[in-house]
């Protein structure tokens, strides 16, 4: 028996709700007999048809036949139907020869919007343990990811990020950085140098950088002090890649010069950020080590964070810190007065401080990846584990 | 390198355990990373840095011990036997050598030594032995060599060895016998002559290599190897000991050059003791003589062609507080520094504090910020208090950092992952995806990766295929990157971004089918990722390169630059790598995006009169493309038409070959009233007729 839209007397809620439900009942059971395109048509001029379908006759006999003190209600409980009822029309459509998805995998119901107070009632329950229709959303990559984290730690404390070319010059990569020609240190780089260069003179000669520290002399060329600045970036080494090397990794880099810049603030700001990175109880070591570019220099250990420093766990030896209850993280030092030189820096009236950290390591630290080719062969499956 | 923390013991009382003494060397710089083995048979592996050779030995870091717990240290003094014969010629040197005999209780020179190049060989001492029996070692030398990973050869060798391990000085031994013309000849090699090596191999000299020779020939690579021709045999009776001080970088250089690197020029090339050349001399002889018996012929022949020049520091106690931030004492500073060997002499009326002697072994220290960083590291970093500086000044962002990070954003809300891949292409794939020139490397990690990148779409492709053949088989990747061309003698460097994808759009669900990405689904995220930037016009042409396919690619052109390039990859490439479904590709060139500034927001009053909307069905030929029919409804200026969009295409049925039938929706709007059907009935002639003049027919 054919739906017809009655006429009202009751002008309640109550009365309106059991009119509404019954219209949107009629809907959803005429809307499982369209079984072709033909039929659709016929069913969407019936419902929601200019000439007389059913929304514009409940516009006529509910709307404008309501008393005046109803008609805001009235009105509103319309316009809920009407957008039922043509979400409902339009959920029933499909192309021509194929079985409506909508209908066929949603327990038939077009009326997927839950009803407002109790408007439309319509539909069975959905299954709402089902999975939802899940738009994915990219991963950051650990590395980027780490790298931004690292960089908003000293952002904050009144760091401007600069960058630098990932090809370079003997000269920034290597000379004013106090690595004069012939420097056995030069050796500790492992670098991958570009082809024919060999007319130029030495300094001008390209490489890819091995560190960001050519970021430090590059913005010291630019400003004068007080300078703080942190550089992030993408360094190369002439490393056959495995499991704990990698030819491409990231460092981020950071200088502070200033009139008034200490090893004290070296060693209280470096503290702050392994905190800041690795949580307030981690603790930091500092020793003697040696780079050409700053004097005195320091690598810096963190309290293991797997073992609180402690050097045991879960009844063992723990792997992660070699039960030293400490793991190096990165290098500093106080910048070289030699490096002062080449950016005309007069180092009795300035001091500073410079550290870098290898991204990768600290990634590796947080996420408790085990094989660092894994940041750099694109794999879906390891990507989406840090979405 | 490998340390016997017994051997140390030889030279300083030390109480500390191992894992306590491991603890204080690394504190004070002499980093230990692992301990193996135990009682005495423990083993340190250390990692000394460059700069400190002094502490590549037993004895330097038992100097350093020494200096930490404030210990005294014994010294190295060999006790040889009285010599047997007296000396016959004196020592020989360049026109600027001088001759030194030792002043030891031994009779002076018995072997001519000259040396003609006195800045590179500033020092050489020599001693001669006689009627030695070579063999093995004593047990206490071949393991304490063995603890360090050294093989024993013969006593006379693992002398050298040993004195290199104690107290890191190197030295060598010849077989007297076979050395010809009864002199050494510190000079540098003729070009075309050769010298075979201890290891065997023969080797090309030319003018640049420093060589030890004979009266006739090379019989040492000077400070790196000894010749094979003169080496100690079983036959040994009479043997010649070197032990010179060389030049750093000529050492390193002819090490470079000859591809070997040895301990002896690991220490040679960081400086070596200069004053050590004599006793670690006598050290060797002393070691020979105890195990193979023999006597010493003579004392030492010691030539010093040219005195090392150690400039004493001024130190001010002013400037130790400035760097450090702490404010040592005077004797603090004092104790330290006497402790390490240091001389340190009070100045008086003078405007430094100290003047400081520097001693022979520590070549590192040249500057008062030297001696800083001795005062700081024996003090002990963590004695130094953690402070925050003050700071006045502001943080300044990168310039294209928000447009950096809004793309960024949008890729991530996109669903792409993000991905690094390595900077290097081969030479094929720079040629087959980039016209520019490529930047090679010199010294590559092969041949695959022999260039550095001049497109980001090789790297990407490896990816999608590594995922492919991992069975991930709906991937989306971006990765931002440079590039890299040569430009004369210069390299640019570019910015890129660049998508990857494959697999579904819409991913297989209960609820829905799935749907294989589409060009169209890839143009729509890079419509999405233009939009936030300004520009007058954004249009798309087909002219991709030729890794595109043809028909499935576009560029977009914004206000006349290509910004992106995009579409699906040539069937050809796909199957040269093996990429076993559609990948689609896109190309970002951020140099010129980025030229476009970010759009900035005004707000539009919200629409307060409803729209209208108009059905258009029309067959076009298939030459006739929307972006035609987009610019013809833009040049009817129909400003209440809002937008124009094509709803529906249909091909096949009733629809002619080459032709297809096209359903646009037009939707009009007004801001100040409701449109009047009248109004609206005016328009809609003027589009059919825009329409009907690209050749379409409307369909009734």
């Amino acid at each position: 028996m054919a739906y017809t839209v009655p006429k009202l007397k009751d002008w309640s809620a109550k009365a309106l709700d059991k009119a509404g439900a019954k219209l949107l009942a009629a809907l959803e059971q005429e809307s499982t007999a369209v079984k072709n395109k033909a039929d659709w048509k016929t069913f969407r001029d019936r419902w929601i048809g200019r000439k007389n379908g059913v929304l514009t006759q409940i516009n006529d006999l509910w709307l404008k036949a309501a008393p005046k003190d109803a008609k805001r209600d009235v009105g509103q409980r319309v316009n809920e139907i009407k957008q039922q009822v043509t979400a409902g029309v339009e959920a029933t459509a499909f192309p021509e020869g194929q079985v409506n998805p909508r209908i066929a995998g949603e327990g038939r119901s077009v009326l997927s919007r839950p009803a407002s107070r109790g408007v439309g009632t319509v539909t069975a329950a959905l299954d709402i343990s089902l999975p939802g229709n899940r738009r994915a959303l990219g991963a950051e990559h650990p590395i980027i990811k780490t790298m931004n984290e690292i960089v908003s730690v000293f952002r904050n404390l009144g760091y401007s990020v600069e960058e630098g070319p990932e090809i370079e010059t003997d000269y920034y990569n290597f000379e004013a950085l106090n690595f004069p020609p012939n420097h056995p240190a030069r050796d500790t780089q492992d670098t991958l140098f570009i082809a024919n260069q060999e007319s130029k003179p030495l300094r001008d000669r390209l490489l890819l950088r091995t560190h960001t520290s050519p970021v430090q002399i590059r913005s010291m060329e630019k400003m004068k002090p007080p300078v703080r600045v942190v550089c992030p970036g993408k360094v190369h080494r002439n490393d056959a890649p495995d499991a704990t090397h990698s030819p491409i990794f990231h460092q981020v880099e950071g200088l502070a010069v200033d009139t008034n810049i200490t090893f004290c603030d070296l060693k209280g700001t470096l503290d702050h950020a392994m905190k800041a990175l690795f949580g307030s109880s981690v603790k930091t070591r500092f020793y003697p080590s040696y780079f050409p570019f700053t004097e005195p220099s320091a690598d810096v250990q963190i309290s293991c964070i797997f073992c609180g420093g402690t050097g045991y766990r879960d009844g063992g030896r723990c792997p992660n810190c070699k039960a030293s209850g400490w793991i190096e993280l990165l290098g500093c030092g106080m910048v070289d007065p030699n490096v002062y030189r080449f950016v005309d820096y007069d180092a009795r009236k300035v001091s500073g401080f410079a550290f870098g950290m290898g991204v990768e390591r600290i990634a590796i630290l947080k996420y408790g990846v085990d094989d660092i080719q894994l940041f750099f062969n694109g794999d879906a499956r390891f990507l989406e584990q840090f979405g | 390198m490998k340390l016997s923390p017994q051997w140390l013991r030889d030279f300083v009382d030390l109480n500390a355990d191992l894992r306590q003494l491991a603890d204080d060397l690394t504190l004070a710089g002499i980093a230990v990373e692992s301990i193996s083995g135990e009682g005495s048979e423990a083993v340190f592996e250390m990692d000394i840095t460059t700069n400190r050779p002094d502490a590549m030995n037993h004895y330097g870091v038992a100097r350093e011990c020494s200096a930490i717990y404030d210990l005294p240290l014994t010294p190295i003094e060999p006790k040889l036997p009285p010599a047997a014969q007296a000396a016959s010629s004196g020592g020989q040197a360049g026109t600027t050598a001088r001759v030194v005999s030792y002043q030891g209780a031994h009779p002076p020179v018995t072997f001519p030594i000259e040396i003609t190049e006195p800045e590179l060989c500033p020092r050489f001492t020599a001693r001669v032995l006689r009627n030695v029996t070579i063999k093995a070692s004593p047990d206490k030398v071949k393991q304490r060599l063995a603890l360090l990973d050294q093989r024993p050869i013969s006593n006379a060798v693992d002398a050298t060895n040993y004195v290199l391990w104690e107290m890191g000085k190197p030295t060598h031994v010849f077989d007297l016998d076979l050395l010809e013309g009864g002199r050494i000849i510190v000079r540098r090699a003729k070009d075309g002559e050769t010298l075979k090596t201890l290891d065997g191999v023969e080797r090309k000299l030319s003018s640049e290599d420093l060589v030890v020779a004979d009266g006739k020939k090379p019989v040492g690579l000077a400070g790196v190897m000894g010749g094979f021709d003169t080496m100690i045999t079983d036959k040994t009776r009479n043997i010649l000991i070197e032990s010179a001080w060389w030049d750093p970088v000529t050492i390193r250089k002819a090490s470079r050059r000859h591809g070997l690197h040895t301990d002896a020029s690991h220490r040679f090339e960081r400086g070596a003791d200069f004053e050590s050349t004599v006793v670690s001399c006598d050290r060797v002889a002393e070691l020979i003589l105890q195990s193979g018996g023999g006597e010493l012929v003579g004392g030492a022949v010691d030539v010093i062609a040219r005195r090392l020049d150690q400039a004493p520091v001024a130190l001010h106690v002013s400037e130790v507080h400035r760097i450090l931030g702490e404010k040592l004492d005077a004797r603090e500073i004092f104790r330290i520094l006497d402790r390490l060997g240091f001389d340190v002499l009070p100045e008086r009326g003078g405007e430094a504090d100290f003047t400081i002697r520097i001693p022979s072994w520590r070549l590192d220290v040249e500057r008062e910020i030297d001696i800083i960083e001795e005062i700081a590291r024996l003090h002990g970093y963590d004695k130094f208090a953690n402070t925050l500086p003050a700071y006045a000044g502001a943080v300044v962002e990168l310039p294209d950092a928000e447009k950096d990070c809004k793309l960024r954003s949008s890729l991530l809300a996109l669903g792409y992952d993000e991905a690094v891949s390595l900077t290097f292409i081969s030479h094929h794939d720079a040629e087959r995806f980039s016209r520019v020139p490529a930047i090679e490397l010199a010294n590559p990690l092969s041949e695959e990766a022999s260039v550095m990148r001049t497109s980001m779409v090789p790297g990407m492709l490896g990816m999608m295929a590594y995922n492919l053949n991992r069975g991930s088989d709906n991937v989306r990747l971006f990765e931002t990157g440079n590039v890299f061309e040569a430009s004369g003698a210069t390299a640019n460097q570019l910015k890129r971004v660049c998508l990857g994808a494959t697999g579904s759009a819409v991913l297989p669900g209960v609820h829905q089918p799935s749907r294989p990405l589409s060009f169209f689904d890839l143009k729509g995220d890079v419509e999405a990722l233009l939009h936030p930037f300004r520009c007058k016009l954004l249009a798309y042409d087909s002219q991709t390169p030729k890794y595109y396919h043809p028909g499935r690619s576009a560029r977009a052109v914004m206000d006349g630059e290509i910004v992106v390039q995009f579409g699906q990859i040539h069937p050809d490439v796909a199957a040269a790598r093996k990429l076993r479904q559609d990948v689609f590709i896109a190309e970002f060139y951020l140099d010129l995006l980025y030229q476009h500034a970010l759009r900035e927001v005004r707000y539009e009053a919200l629409p307060r009169y409803p729209a209208v909307e108009r059905d258009f069905s029309f067959i076009f030929d298939d030459s006739v493309k929307f972006e035609q029919i987009r610019e013809a409804m833009t040049a009817l200026h129909i400003h209440e038409m809002r937008s124009f969009v094509p709803v529906e295409i249909f091909r096949g049925g009733n629809v002619p070959a080459g032709k297809y039938s096209f359903l646009l929706r037009a939707r009009f709007q007004s801001g100040e009233r409701t449109l009047r059907e009248e109004e609206v009935g005016q328009w809609c002639p003027r589009i059919i007729k825009a329409l009907e003049a690209l050749g379409g027919t409307q369909r009734m």
